[in-house]
């Protein structure tokens, strides 16, 4: 029982936390051209083959053409994607082989500050990874409305979700190799099952609850698809409530795992 | 160059001798800047630390001796506020390591023993992100890492990536880094470990240097003359125990005398030393015999002047030979 108290226990921050993050962003800007592109180049590749070459097979979904339906989706899918790597494999690299957590907490900087810099780097990498494709799919002239400037904010805190989960991964896994557990188990279902290619709708209804409560994605697919079709219905505010009650619990646990893991 | 080198080497003299005057007050008092009272730390079942205690005053140099796995390096988590304590007390210039951790970390500089430089960035810009953490405002950061990298006679690098740096090259880059925050303490965890002896007696300058200018040493080493040349006074622990403290030459003098005899082995050559020296420890070292006989010096060599032995030979005790003795000669993992 205390272990779990411990586990819980929320972290005191600083705003040493930009530090972390700044260090990171350092990194990125000094390669940010090799960043870039692929980014850029793979919401094309799917817009072309799934939305012009299957969707001409498909019919239209609650009146959306399909190329509309899953361009939102393919917004969605980059702010897990590029958090979720961002917060296991990259983080992974720097605390395990690097040793630059090591190196920092020698300093006035904090485990747990460590941590939420990663993290907040990771909703940063969000941002700027979906606000490219969310770029891509507008040059594409599949965003009808435009409530889709309100996503951005929306890809932070789905960073900050992905990120956190991430980041508890890391601090359990015993190596690099051991990040293909969550990526097939975790990643790739979700990338599949959360609404983004077909409606929820169309699984079984069990499936369908499940998909909304234990999936993280679909919560973000459906907030994103709205704002990008005009389409607001209640429910997304379920499913920000969802994200906004889900993020902090991960956030905490993630600090908290890391602390074991790293103070000796 | 070379003027500006020299320049600086002057400046740093003068320096020093105001220093000087400075710390030998401070000294007389012995302010004791860290203080450790039955300093424990256990990691499971195995304790690495059991029940230390020991002072380093403000202004010396003070190292931790000892095989590998004696619980050196958890000492140096345990003052930098790393690692938290399993018992014990612990502080540093009056705070706290449990409570102080943030003011601690400010004032102390670490040098760790595990190379973790950050290979993202060039020499400079290391240095430039570090200082960052400390909140070191751009500009002073900047002026300050320019000042450090001659210093550490790494100018010519600044703008290369940590990668292409040979090994000597980052040690000097991490003690470079440890100095950012000017900090009043320094903690060097095996600094020389690896490197060559152009490369090590760098170091030892450098080291110096800081102590000079009244920065406080605390380093670990199992190299004994480095802790010969660097330190004021040592402590030599195995097994998470001091087994014993003192000043180097102190320690030699009482543990192994001032002078060692070694001859080439042999059982008649034993048997001659045992009858002559009857009070003196004779240990069989290879191929040598030592003779640890604690008499004056020239005794040693009157007796060669009697007797013929072969490949004998009378050197000067060290530290060495002090370890030897107390930690064994077995080996440690």
């Amino acid at each position: 029982m205390s272990d779990i108290v411990a586990l819980l226990r929320v972290p005191k921050l600083s705003s040493r936390v930009w530090k972390v993050w700044m260090r990171n962003k350092d990194v990125f800007m000094k390669t940010y051209k090799t960043n870039f592109l692929p980014s850029l180049l793979e919401p094309v590749l799917y817009l072309l083959a799934l939305g012009f070459g299957l969707g001409g097979f498909v019919q239209p979904i609650n009146g959306e053409p399909y190329i509309n339906f899953i361009a939102p989706a393919l917004v969605a899918v980059s702010m897990m994607f590029s958090s979720f790597y961002e917060c296991t494999f990259a983080s992974f690299v720097r605390m395990y082989f690097q040793k630059t957590f090591d190196a920092i907490i020698a300093t006035p900087v904090t485990i747990e500050e460590v941590i939420t810099g990663e993290i907040l780097w990771g909703a940063t990498k969000s941002l700027i990874n979906s606000s490219i494709v969310l770029g891509v799919i507008f040059a594409f002239g599949v965003v009808p409305s435009p409530l889709f400037l309100l996503i951005p904010p929306v890809s932070f805190l789905v960073g900050l979700l992905f990120s956190a989960i991430a980041m508890c991964f890391t601090a359990i896994v015993p190596n690099i190799d051991s990040f293909n557990y969550p990526s097939f188990l975790f990643i790739t279902p979700m990338f599949l099952l959360s609404g983004t290619f077909f409606p929820l709708t169309s699984m079984p209804p069990f499936l369908q609850v499940a998909a909304q409560i234990f999936l993280p994605l679909t919560n973000a697919v459906a907030v994103t698809r709205s704002l990008a079709l005009g389409n607001i219905q209640l429910s997304i505010l379920l499913n920000l409530a969802w994200m906004l009650i889900v993020t902090p619990i991960f956030f905490v646990l993630s600090i908290n795992l890391m602390k074991k893991r790293l103070i000796k | 160059m070379l003027t500006r080198n020299y320049y600086i080497f002057i400046k740093q003299s003068t320096n020093r001798k105001q220093k000087k005057l400075h710390t030998g007050t401070i000294l007389m008092k012995q302010e004791n800047l860290v203080e450790a009272e039955n300093l424990t730390k256990k990691f499971g079942d195995l304790v690495a630390v059991d029940g230390v205690n020991f002072e380093i005053f403000k202004g010396e140099s003070f190292g931790f001796l000892g095989p590998n796995g004696a619980g050196k390096t958890t000492i140096m988590k345990m003052i930098q506020s790393v690692s938290p304590l399993t018992g014990g007390k612990l502080t540093l210039a009056g705070m706290d390591v449990t409570e102080h951790g943030r003011e601690i970390k400010s004032i102390v500089g670490v040098a760790p023993q595990e190379d973790n430089l950050d290979p993202d960035f060039t020499v400079f810009q290391n240095l430039i992100v570090y200082a960052r953490y400390f909140d070191i405002p751009k500009e002073k950061a900047k002026r300050k890492a320019e000042e450090l990298l001659k210093f550490v006679q790494l100018e010519e690098k600044r703008d290369v990536i940590i990668t292409s740096l040979s090994g000597g090259m980052r040690r000097r880059l991490i003690l470079a880094r440890a100095l950012v925050n000017e900090p009043q303490i320094l903690i060097l965890d095996e600094p020389t470990t690896g490197l060559d002896p152009q490369a090590r007696h760098l170091i030892w300058n450098k080291i110096q240097n800081m102590q000079k200018q009244g920065v406080t040493v605390i380093l670990t080493t199992h190299y004994m003359d480095e802790a010969a040349q660097l330190c004021d006074r040592i402590i030599i622990m195995d097994n998470g125990k001091i087994i014993e403290k003192g000043k180097p030459s102190e320690l030699v003098k009482k543990h192994v005398g001032e002078e060692v005899l070694e001859v080439l082995y042999s059982e008649e050559a034993r048997e001659c030393l045992k009858q002559t020296f009857p009070d003196a420890r004779i240990d069989v070292v290879g191929d040598k015999i030592q003779v640890f006989a604690h008499k004056p010096r020239g005794v040693l060599a009157k007796v060669l002047e009697e007797a013929s032995f072969k490949g004998a030979l009378i050197r000067d005790s060290n530290l060495e030979d002090v370890f030897l003795k107390l930690a064994g000669r077995s080996l440690r993992d």
